[in-house]
């Protein structure tokens, strides 16, 4: 990489409002759903009103009389069009991956299990035709219960997996016998992480456009994962790769929902093939809810051992963990994950870890931001904070005895993974400064000696992740279908601008305006003169999308090293034409200049253009300033931070009021200090409303009865403060920019922090724990039992 | 199972029922068109204006990525039949934008503060903004927090949100003396 030398200010640092705004801000958008094409036909799908159910009839046959309907199918009568929707994790021999069709053809297995389609002249006409479907189903018991599903003689949601179990997951680091035995304390609890619905503001939209001609297909789809879209509904499809294009234009955030491909995306390819006209679908939000993968849904069992004097030991952790119906494309392997975050910053000895994926009448679940990671250092933070409790010791003096201290990084945790640096001490010693720590702590020690019915309660979580996915070899290893590296081009055109083309896939990141930021810097040009091209596998065929807070640190360094070869080839360009040796050319700030004679030089701009009528290259050289790069990274990166969170709960009521949050986040080096608060902002929001407000809820026959925005409470700008953020920068060591992912942070670190200060508060009422979302109702149970009062 | 297309056959749509036809000016233009009586506000500006920078986000009222003005208040182009638009005026997010393409104030704080950002949300947030300052235009925080709750957004946190309102609002206060200096 390049140095920036005097007189240029360096991009990355700079807090740059994005460009990505100017279109956003005044509606010029694309989203899919803005889309109309000549002819194009409307899809709507029936999808079951019921959780479990045998299919004894679909006929569609009154639908395709109605006004302005084209054509109709049932799932049976797409059978054959069709192969199964993509699994694309095993993380056990003992796996059962069952199979998945875009509509169902003899059994509906959970409530919005697709059952017909419909594709009419308008969205109106499509929707009114669903009514005339005529449909029998023969309900069958509904799986709801995860423990339940497992027991003998349960209803089973697959006729041939037994048990409903998906896979089982045994792991063991050390000797936790001998760290149970040897402890002075045994500590055990069972947290439950709930449900929880991703809520992206865009539904998504499927628009499919056929081109006879060539047999070739255009998909614009609301996707995270174009280029995953491309291969898995080629195969799904029965379209050749080279024939199907797919766009992720605008796209309305994602947050791992988007991070999948559906069976909407399969109905739109063989709908469009079948009909030669292009189709659309845009899902409503009760569609949104019912069918687009949830997040969460585990059982947590956890048992810590640790010595009198806060010493941690051993750690085990066994999971029960909810795959819903069917096994979308990363669903097994989500609570695993998270496997190596179990143990979090700190020093345990020994360390067991079992997971069940079990199937159930529910919508399937998938990665929702963070992925396992969040579930996991809901855990870990939980359990360390009730484990100060049992020994009578301050939350953040147990921790400091345990974690990793500044000096012994790189270090390899009990679970098995590096983590490549970090200073725990000083984050938090950021945080507990911003929040006014020990001042907290004497009000809450008030507020408690006059038993005031408003109670104050300190939540910590001293979080790590892992991110920057992933090490190819590495997911080879853990049954990941694909690798996780990252491909670039960088172009400098012959009129001097540059192209970056990603195969990264931005929803609201803001890669246009962080990227050229990089790529400026890299090949010393200004940052106006930058584009980066994305989101579409015809300008972009190699990439593998955006998820995993990998885009900056594996995409983002696959641009690095793309601008590196350019560099490399304009400084032998710029040798030859000025005739020294390539050794006596230095690149700085954009410019080519000759050792010890800074005037005698050509700048990148002028290469570009020289290379480009390539009437005097050196031997052998190509012409155009072009170059392909790919990153596959040898590692994950590792950031950390401290988040505080300052309650107060009625206790009278149950209500919880957010009144301070402090984020201390150490992300390593920062491109855009803007962007990187956003993300944060957002980040903490999403972990709070895990915290406070959110929860997918079913009855007992398996209905979704949190199917709308009126029933999933997602806060508004009147249910959260403002939070306080900071920065500690202790750069990543597995990167040249030193940098480490920022997307997922906040949601995994705010969650057990609210949590923590909520139980905080209520200790004195003799409570250690309180379910998630703390609403009121929960609060004020928790207090009831406590009391041994009737709930 | 009850048999559903027997149970519509009971029930058959209305179809000879007169179409109406509205008459709306969409951000400056006027706009007839023959609709059905049912057509929500939002969807006329999206299939029949081709507003498509007003966006749909739930189906219940709450999100309120559709909102617009309406002869000069903020709805939820949602909660709106397009026929009771007839004879209005609507300002969509598109029709914010002066003439010269220069950005509404809001639009400007919206973009200085990192405000948006996957921006599904924003042309909902942007109008309710307008409106909120339009009714106070030097609204403290928890105003504007108050101010703001009919409208969802996943990605922000609302935090640059509320920062992005305030700093519209002195940038209002700011320009308005300005423009008095300038000579009638």
């Amino acid at each position: 990489m390049s140095t920036v030398a005097e007189g240029r200010v360096a991009e990355v640092g700079q807090a740059r409002p994005r460009r990505e705004d100017a279109h956003l801000l005044t509606g010029r958008t694309q989203w899919t759903d803005n889309i109309t094409l000549p002819g194009m036909l409307h899809l709507a799908i029936l999808r079951s009103p019921v959780a479990h159910a045998t299919i004894t009839k679909v006929d569609v046959s009154g639908a395709r009389e109605r006004p302005g309907v084209v054509a109709a199918f049932s799932g049976g009568e797409l059978a054959a069009e069709w192969g199964s929707l993509p699994m694309a994790w095993t993380v056990s021999e003992d796996q059962k991956t069952p199979p998945h069709f875009p509509l169902a053809a003899d059994k509906v297995r959970f409530v919005g299990d697709g059952l017909a389609v419909v594709a009419a002249t308008s969205r109106e006409a499509a929707v009114d035709a669903l009514e005339a479907i005529d449909f029998d189903l023969d309900q069958l018991p509904a799986v709801v219960d995860m423990e339940a599903a497992m027991a003998e003689g349960s209803a089973l949601v697959h006729d041939d997996i037994p048990a409903n179990r998906c896979f089982t997951w045994q792991e063991s680091h050390g000797d936790y016998a001998a760290a149970h035995e040897r402890a002075d304390v045994v500590l055990k609890r069972r947290f439950i992480n709930q449900r929880l619905i991703p809520s992206a503001i865009e539904p998504r939209s499927v628009v499919v456009e056929p081109t006879p001609a060539t047999n070739e297909y255009t998909m614009w789809s609301s996707t995270q994962v174009p280029h995953f879209v491309q291969i898995f509904i080629s195969l799904t499809a029965g379209v050749p790769q080279s024939s199907l294009r797919v766009i992720a234009p605008d796209v309305g955030g994602g947050f791992g929902s988007k991070l999948d491909v559906y069976a909407e995306e399969a109905i739109g390819v063989v709908l469009a093939k079948k009909l030669g006209v292009p189709v659309k679908w845009t899902e409503t939000r009760s569609e949104n809810c019912q069918v687009t993968i949830h997040g969460r849904d585990l059982i947590q069992d956890v048992e810590i051992t640790a010595m009198r004097d806060g010493t941690v030991l051993g750690l085990k952790v066994d999971l029960i963990t909810n795959m819903g119906a069917y096994l979308q494309l990363l669903t097994p392997c989500i609570p695993l994950l998270g496997r190596y975050m179990y143990p979090g910053i700190y020093k345990f000895e020994a360390h067991d870890l079992s997971c069940t994926g079990v199937f159930t009448n529910k919508t399937p679940t998938d990665a929702y931001r963070g992925a396992g990671r969040p579930e996991a250092t809901y855990v870990i933070e939980r359990i360390m904070d009730e484990l100060a409790n049992e020994l009578g010791m301050e939350p953040l003096d147990l921790r400091r005895k345990n974690w990793i201290e500044r000096d012994e990084f790189p270090y390899t945790t009990v679970a098995g993974l590096e983590y490549d640096s970090g200073d725990y001490e000083k984050a938090t010693a950021r945080a507990t400064e911003l929040l006014g720590y020990d001042d907290l702590r004497r009000e809450q020690q008030a507020r408690r000696d006059r038993n005031d019915p408003v109670q104050i309660g300190i939540g910590v979580s001293t979080y790590t992740e892992m991110c920057g996915l992933a090490p190819s070899r590495w997911l080879g290893r853990e049954g990941y279908i694909a690798g996780g590296w990252e491909a670039a081009t960088v172009r400098v055109l012959p009129l001097g601008k540059v192209e970056v083309v990603t195969g990264t896939s931005p929803h609201g990141q803001g890669h246009e305006t962080t990227f050229a930021q990089v790529a400026a810097d890299a090949l010393g040009v200004p940052y106006d003169d930058v584009v980066v091209v994305h989101g579409d596998t015809r300008t972009a065929p190699l990439g593998l999308d955006t998820y995993g807070s990998r885009s900056l640190v594996v995409g983002g360094m696959a641009i690095v090293k793309a601008c590196e070869k350019i560099v490399e080839k304009a400084q032998a360009l710029a040798a030859h034409q000025l005739e020294v040796d390539v050794r006596d050319v230095e690149f700085a700030a954009g410019r080519f200049s000759v050792l010890g004679s800074a005037e005698q030089g050509k700048s990148i701009q002028e290469l570009a253009f020289a290379s480009f009528v390539a009437h005097d290259l050196p031997a052998g050289a190509d012409p155009i300033l072009t170059a392909d790069a790919v990153m596959d990274p040898d590692t994950f990166s590792v950031p950390h931070g401290t988040h505080l969170a300052h309650v107060e709960v009625d206790t009278e009521t149950g209500k919880v009021d957010l009144k301070q949050y402090v984020a201390v986040d150490d992300i390593g080096k920062v491109v855009n200090p803007l962007v990187v608060d956003g993300q944060i902002h957002g980040g903490v929001a999403q972990g709070v409303s895990q915290a406070l407000f959110e929860e997918a809820v079913y009855d007992d026959d398996g209905n979704l009865t949190s199917g709308t925005f009126v029933d999933y409470l997602l806060p508004t700008s009147a249910d959260l403060p403002s939070f306080t953020t900071d920065r500690t920068e202790t750069p990543s060591t597995t990167n040249p920019l030193g940098v480490k992912g920022v997307g997922e942070t906040g949601t995994i670190a705010s969650t057990p922090a609210i949590v923590n200060a909520v139980v905080d508060a209520l200790r004195p009422l003799g409570v250690n724990d309180v379910p998630m979302p703390c609403s009121p109702m929960h609060v004020w149970q928790a207090i009831r039992a406590a009391k041994g009062e009737p709930r | 199972m009850p048999n559903v297309a027997d149970e519509v056959a009971r029930f058959p749509l209305a179809k000879e029922e007169a179409v109406p036809r509205i008459s709306v000016i969409v951000d400056g233009v006027r706009h007839e068109h023959d609709i059905e009586s049912r057509l929500l506000l939002v969807h006329y500006l999206r299939d029949h204006a081709r507003k498509v920078g007003t966006v749909v986000g739930c189906d219940t009222s709450n999100c309120g990525a559709c909102t617009v003005l309406l002869d000069g208040q903020s709805v939820k182009s949602c909660s709106v039949l397009a026929v009771q638009a007839d004879g209005g005026e609507v300002t969509t997010i598109e029709g914010l934008t002066a003439d010269n393409g220069s950005l509404h104030p809001v639009q400007q704080a919206f973009h200085e503060c990192h405000a948006l950002q996957c921006g599904y949300c924003t042309p909902g947030m942007v109008i309710a903004a307008v409106d909120l300052l339009a009714n106070n235009p030097d609204p403290t925080e928890q105003e504007i927090r108050a101010g703001l709750e009919g409208n969802l957004c996943r990605c922000t946190g609302y935090q640059n949100i509320v920062r992005a309102v305030q700093v519209a609002a002195k940038a209002s206060a700011d320009a308005a003396p300005a423009q008095e200096e300038v000579p009638a």
